[in-house]
Parts: C-alpha cells; sequence; structure tokens
C-alpha cells in the first residue's frame, strides 16, 4: 500500500569516500594501513542510501522537503558530496579532517549527532538518516546503531525495502536468515541500507551540471564542538593467507570426488562424507559439518590443501 | 550490484580545477599557427574541470555495468541493443553540449570527447554511435540551425531520437564535395531530393538525417546544401552493410526517391553544405580520434592485466622484460595520443584555430590504436586470438579509424597543405 498524503519529511545522508570497490588492495608499507593512493569513489552501501532518499522523494511527490549529504572527511571528500549531489541530493555538509586522518565510527556517529543536533527545532530538522549498513574499507558497521543509541532513536539495520507512510511510520524490511523481517517504527528513524535495497542510478550529464549550483556548507570539527582523537590504534594489517590450488568442477559428483580426493571430507565430524544435497543454489561449508546443494551450473570451489 | 562491487580497476586522472587564460593575439606567421600564450600558471592537459571528471566517472561506470556484459554478443548479431541506447539518452549522453533549455546536457565539447573515450574503452560500436551523434548531428544543428530548427529538433535528439550524418555517397568519399545527390526546387518552394548515401552511421537506429545534397549542380561544391529531415519523409533504408568492425554500429545505403522537403528544413544558407561539412568534421575528428584512444586503452587494460595472471617458464609472463618493454612503448603512444586528442579538444574549445592539431589526433590516435591492439593481441598468444578475450575485437574495430571522417591519407593531406602554407614564400 502506497501511502497518500505523506508527511514533509528532512532526510539526512552521511556519504563516506572510501577506496573504490574495484581497486586491488594492497598493504601499506609500515604494515599499519592499506594504500590510500588509489582510486576513491563513495562508499556502495552510502550511494544505495542516496539512491533510496530520491526514490522516496520520487514516490510521493512533496513527501521529502530536503535531501542533505553529510560527509567527514579530507578535502577530497567533496567530490563524494558533489556525487550525491549529482544523483539528487539537494545540499551538503563537509565535515574536514587533515589527509590520512582516520575518524573512527564512534568519532563519525558523534559528528552526525552533533549535526543533527544543530539542525533540532529548526525548519530542516532531521527526520530520517538513511546510512549505509557499512563502510566497504573498514567494514566496521557500527555507526548507524551508535548514532540511534546517541540520538535514542529507533534503528531499522540493514533493510531491503523501505516505506514512509503518512504521519511518519515507516516500515522496513530486512532480510534475515530464511526469509524477511519487517519491522515498523515511527519517524524519526535510523535506517541502514543493504545490498538490495535498490540499484543506484547514475549521475547522469544533466545532473551533473546542475550540481555545480548546489550548495556544500563546510565545517571544521571544532565548530560542531567534535574532537575526533582516536582512541584505537591500529598495531598491525596484514593479507589473508594466500589461497592454494582451487578450480572448476561441473557437479555435484565431481565435487564430492575432489574433496575426497583432497581429503576434505574424511574425518569432518559428524558428516562422513555423508553429502546431503539440498534444494538450488552454489554450496556453503562450515567447520566440521559441510552442506552441499545441488547445483545446475558449473560451480567453483577452493579448498586449501 | 554485487557484480558491481567486483569490476576490475579503472584509472582515473587526478581531479583538478581546470583553469586557463590565454592572450588572444595572434602570431602573424601562417593560417594555422597556434598563438603560444604566455600565462602565469601553465597546467598540464591532464587537468578537468570538476564536471568534466564527474562525466568520465559516470561515462565509465555505465559502460562496464551496462555495456560491457552485452558487447560481445551485439557483436556476434551485428546489432544494437536498445536499452543501450536507451541509457545513453537516459543519463544526458545524447545531448552532450545541448543547451539545458532544450533538454540538453549544456556540458563542454572536451565532455563529449570524455565520453566517447570512455565508451570506446568498452565497445567502440556504442562509442561511435555517441559520436555521431554528439559531435556531427547536435553540433551541426547547434551551430548553423536556424532558432527555430533548434528548437523543433535538439530537444528529441537530446532525449530519444537518434540521429545519422548523411554525406558519403557511392562515388563521393575522400572526395565528398563530388556528391551526387540533388535537391531540386519544387513549384511550392521547398525541395524534392533524388539520390543516394553510402555508409551511414546509425541510420538503421535513426530518425533524424542531416542529409547533404547539391541544389544547383552547375554551381560545383557551391551548391552542396544541408537539409534536416525524419524518416518519415521517404529515407529508405536500401542495404545494411556487414562488417568487418564496429559490428553492432549500423552502417547503411540510404536512398531518396522524390522526397519532399520543406525550405525551412534547410540548416544553415543555401549552397553553404560544403562549409559545414568541412568545419563538423574538422571538430568530429577529435572525436574519433578519443573513440581509437579508447579502443587502445581498453585493450591494453585487458592484455596487460592477463599477462599479469598468466605465467610461463614458471613466471608471470608480464615480467619478462621483453613483454614490459612491449607494454611501456603501447602505453607511451597511448599517452601521446591522448594527449594529442585533448589538446586539439582544449584548442577548439579555446575558439582558437585547430585543424591542423585535430587531423594530427585523428591520424596518429587511428595509427597507434592499430599497432597497441594488434600487439595487445598477441600478449596474450591464443587466447588473444580467440573470441574469450575481446582483444581481436578491439582489433578489428581499431581499423575504422583510418577510414571514417577522412581517411589517414586525407589526415596527411590536411596537415600538409597547412604545412606548406606556413612555409611556403
Ligand atoms: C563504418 C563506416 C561508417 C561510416 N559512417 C559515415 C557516416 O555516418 N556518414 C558519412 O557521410 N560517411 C560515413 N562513412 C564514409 C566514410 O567517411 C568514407 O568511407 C571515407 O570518407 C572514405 O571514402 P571512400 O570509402 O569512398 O574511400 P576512397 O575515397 O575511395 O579512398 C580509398 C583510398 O584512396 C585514398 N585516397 C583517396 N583520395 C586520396 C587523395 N587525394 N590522396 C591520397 N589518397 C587518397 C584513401 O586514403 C583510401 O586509402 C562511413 C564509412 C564506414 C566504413
Amino acid at each position: 500500500m502506497r501511502p497518500t498524503v505523506p508527511k514533509l519529511i528532512n532526510i539526512l545522508v552521511p556519504v563516506k569516500r572510501s577506496i573504490d570497490y574495484a581497486v586491488k588492495i594492497r598493504i601499506a608499507s609500515d604494515g599499519k594501513g592499506v594504500d590510500t593512493n588509489v582510486k576513491h569513489s563513495m562508499n556502495p552501501f552510502d550511494e544505495i542510501a542516496v539512491e533510496e532518499a530520491i526514490r522516496l522523494r520520487e514516490r510521493v511527490p512533496k513527501s521529502v522537503t530536503s535531501i542533505t549529504a553529510l560527509s567527514i572527511g579530507p578535502a577530497k571528500s567533496v567530490d563524494t558530496i558533489r556525487t550525491a549531489l549529482a544523483m539528487g541530493a539537494d545540499s551538503g555538509i563537509h565535515i574536514t579532517v587533515p589527509d590520512n586522518t582516520v575518524v573512527e565510527p564512534i568519532s563519525v556517529a558523534r559528528a552526525i549527532k552533533a549535526v543533527i543536533e544543530k539542525r533540532a527545532g529548526g525548519a530542516d530538522k532531521v527526520d530520517l538518516v538513511i546510512m549505509g549498513k557499512q563502510a566497504i574499507d573498514d567494514d566496521s558497521g557500527t555507526t548507524g546503531g551508535m548514532l540511534a543509541g546517541m540520538l535514542n532513536w529507533g534503528q531499522a539495520c540493514f533493510a531491503s525495502k523501505l516505506d514512509v507512510a503518512d504521519g511518519g511510520k515507516t516500515s522496513v524490511t530486512r532480510e534475515i536468515d530464511g526469509g524477511l523481517e519487517k519491522l515498523e517504527g515511527q519517524l524519526p528513524l535510523i535506517v541502514t541500507t543493504d545490498l538490495r535495497l535498490n540499484e543506484p542510478r547514475y549521475a547522469s550529464l544533466p545532473n551533473i551540471m546542475k550540481a555545480k549550483k548546489k550548495k556544500i556548507e563546510t565545517l571544521k570539527p571544532e565548530d560542531l564542538g567534535l574532537d575526533f582523537a582516536a582512541r584505537l590504534e591500529t598495531i598491525s594489517v596484514s593479507e589473508p593467507p594466500k589461497r592454494q590450488g582451487g578450480g572448476k568442477v561441473e557437479n555435484v559428483e565431481e565435487l564430492v570426488a575432489k574433496m575426497k580426493e583432497a581429503g576434505v571430507l574424511l574425518g569432518a565430524s559428524g558428516v562422513n562424507g555423508d553429502l546431503r544435497p539440498r534444494s538450488t543454489g552454489g554450496w556453503g561449508g562450515k567447520q566440521g559439518a559441510l552442506t552441499v546443494q545441488q547445483c545446475t551450473r558449473p560451480i567453483v570451489v577452493h579448498w586449501h590443501s | 550490484m554485487l557484480s558491481k562491487l567486483l569490476r576490475p580497476a579503472r584509472s582515473l586522472p587526478s581531479r583538478a580545477i581546470y583553469a586557463r587564460s590565454f592572450s588572444t593575439s595572434p602570431i602573424a606567421r601562417g593560417v594555422q599557427e597556434i598563438t603560444r600564450p604566455a600565462i602565469d600558471t601553465p597546467l598540464s592537459l591532464w587537468n578537468f574541470t570538476e564536471e568534466e571528471n564527474m562525466i568520465r566517472e559516470t561515462v565509465a561506470k555505465f559502460a562496464q555495468d551496462v555495456i560491457a556484459p552485452r558487447m560481445r554478443d551485439m557483436d556476434e548479431r551485428e546489432e544494437m541493443d536498445p536499452e543501450i541506447i536507451k541509457g545513453l539518452f537516459d543519463n544526458g549522453f545524447m545531448g552532450i553540449e545541448t543547451p539545458t533549455e532544450l533538454d540538453g546536457a549544456g556540458c563542454s565539447f572536451t565532455s563529449a570527447i570524455i565520453a566517447v573515450e570512455e565508451l570506446a574503452k568498452v565497445d567502440a560500436s556504442v562509442a561511435v554511435l555517441c559520436d555521431v551523434h554528439n559531435t556531427l548531428v547536435n553540433t551541426v544543428l547547434r551551430l548553423y540551425g536556424s532558432e527555430a530548427i533548434q528548437q523543433k529538433w535538439l530537444p528529441g535528439l537530446a532525449t530519444n531520437t537518434v540521429g545519422s550524418f548523411c554525406l558519403s555517397e557511392p562515388n563521393a568519399g575522400s572526395d565528398a564535395f563530388g556528391l551526387q545527390t540533388t535537391a531540386k526546387k519544387d513549384s511550392d518552394g521547398g525541395y524534392i531530393l533524388n539520390g543516394s548515401k553510402s555508409w551511414i552511421s546509425n541510420s538503421a537506429e535513426a530518425d533524424t538525417f542531416l542529409v547533404f545534397a547539391n541544389v544547383d549542380p552547375s554551381k560545383g561544391y557551391k551548391g552542396i546544401t544541408c537539409f534536416v529531415m525524419s524518416k518519415d519523409m521517404g529515407v529508405q533504408i536500401a542495404k545494411r552493410e556487414k562488417k568487418l568492425g564496429i559490428r553492432s554500429s549500423s552502417t547503411c545505403v540510404l536512398s531518396f526517391d522524390d522526397v519532399k522537403i520543406p525550405k525551412e528544413n534547410i540548416v544553415g544558407e543555401i549552397g553553404k553544405g560544403y562549409k559545414i561539412a568541412i568545419e563538423i568534421l574538422n571538430e568530429g575528428r577529435i572525436g574519433i580520434a578519443a573513440q581509437m584512444v579508447g579502443i587502445a586503452q581498453g585493450a591494453f587494460d585487458h592484455a596487460v592485466t592477463y599477462a599479469y595472471q598468466r605465467k610461463q617458464f614458471g613466471k608471470y609472463i608480464g615480467d619478462f622484460q621483453k613483454m614490459g618493454h612491449d607494454f611501456a612503448e603501447a602505453a607511451i603512444k597511448i599517452e601521446a595520443a591522448r594527449l594529442l586528442t585533448y589538446n586539439a579538444a582544449r584548442l577548439k574549445e579555446e575558439g582558437r584555430p585547430f585543424t591542423q592539431e585535430a587531423a594530427m589526433a585523428k591520424w596518429y590516435a587511428s595509427t597507434i590504436a592499430g599497432e597497441v591492439t594488434g600487439a595487445a593481441i598477441e600478449w596474450a598468444g591464443g587466447v588473444g586470438f580467440t573470441r574469450d578475450l575481446p582483444l581481436e575485437k578491439y582489433w578489428r574495430d581499431s581499423k575504422i579509424g583510418a577510414i571514417y571522417e577522412g581517411t589517414s591519407n586525407i589526415q596527411l593531406e590536411t596537415i600538409a597543405k597547412l604545412l606548406r602554407k606556413q612555409y611556403i614564400s
């Protein structure tokens, strides 16, 4: 059911400039981070968040008063904000930090909270925060939850569907193991986006040109009374162990044969080579227990020898 | 979306603000001599406006997500997927320089060049569709069309109607102004078109056609006039060519039998069609140069990535010194072609002479596109020769660069003539 006369809401979408998802990650020479001298772009989950905000507006005309993109990061983060504006956000806020500053999730949550509090009571008070469930660089996945806690707002994380109805009643669908979970809540709310919420649009050429004229407010952490001093120290960053071997099998029988050959089936407690084919899909293995699912297409399996 | 997350890396130029100032006082000697103004802070050619960088990014993304999965199949079927054409329109790639008031994007010429380059990295057929539509069809109407013509035709061309540029004929290729299509004055003041056109890009998908015809063959090329028309006025597709490369881009023979055209459809002045064609092809060549740069870079990216995955004699084939040096030489050629192309584009944008630079860019870029794509096949060995990798396609596609919008000989001819003017006393 689509809402008829929705409440006019202001949406805040935090967007992070992160290493582009297509870049091959390399460990930095000091072993305490990764090489950041590579292509960056908007964190893909944040792209989904921007897209969702725009879709809420498009779904019901005049339902959304404003969409603000907020980024905390070095000077170059302005590119990320500009991308959000070119997708369809109305204005941006940039909280600047020096290059290579690590802003921890708790600091990010505090910064977003500060922006929201600054606007509280005004015409542009924030009703809904749509944000990525995680950033693909540090994979913390904690900012949304912390922010909700700090603000004492409701939260709906990992949304695969979002609807805001008249009066601010909001429903969120989440993908959980084995099915879907539907949550209902009241604005104000924090929603974090899962991969399947939508497919973000491209910033079209006319919109790129329009974005040039949209306003970006630049703030320093001090302007909001914030201190981004790090609380954690990274001791070391290392590559995962190299995968050995690997190959392609055509069907389950061949897979089973290969696994027996590699010795991964023998001695797996409780399984004893008893492979139970299941419905469709790929295959999954857990320590000591193995599930093989029937597959109609060739499947790729990697194993440690 | 997941597949998007797994895309291979692309390198993009660093972002910087493009700002130029230059003196306009010409250096006396030579018609084509480019003034070389002194400026306080000269910038490299790797400088783009923020919008240009975003355009590059958005086109590259579109090419990876939407075109890459389809390009192989389109090449085999020799057909353009309508979804791609729709995507080009929806994202504003078909009205790049068209003013926003006429539903275009209102971007710079260099933006169009960047878009063509990025599309060609993935599929040269889509690139030429976009290139011809923007740099020839839209630009002719924008620069030479009356207010009424612009209002009538440009919004459609920016949002849903593909355009074709119809100059060449069976007996008029390099010698384009020997064209034989006639436009005879009708009793009601309009014109009646008769003749045929050859090798017309986009014509299977197009609905808007710019047609060059002679209103008075006794005047020779000074009778050539440009007309704009829609398909339903009587454009017939006589034959669709089967080609070596850019196979999903349609190339057809068109015929016109007593096609009535109202006089309002004349673009520019009667008898000035030759001028329009010369001027438009001058800048169009920069687009073809960009297409060739994209082809070379696309093949290079695929082949070099492969070379660092394939092992022989216990090491990556890319790690053999001769291979590394091959890559280096190819990279130099691509960089040189790209800089010639960007420089010609900026000269054009700055309103300075660029004919010679555009001809140089097109000649050089199409030459090295052939070399680099050919080498790329060899770098990948047997796999490079098969259709498992797109390298053979890049190589086939590269060949067209030396033929359309003036063959390589014609580019050399243009450059040589300008040099002669400069040196003859
Ligand atoms: C795929 C494709 C798409 C095309 N798209 C379009 C389009 O959209 N619109 C359009 O109008 N045309 C289009 N063309 C036509 C294209 O522009 C012509 O093919 C081109 O101009 C060459 O003309 P030609 O084929 O008649 O070759 P010719 O002129 O016959 O040339 C043959 C050879 O003779 C050489 N030659 C000719 N004259 C000279 C000279 N004076 N000095 C030295 N060498 C010379 C040429 O360099 C070439 O090597 C397209 C062609 C192709 C193949």
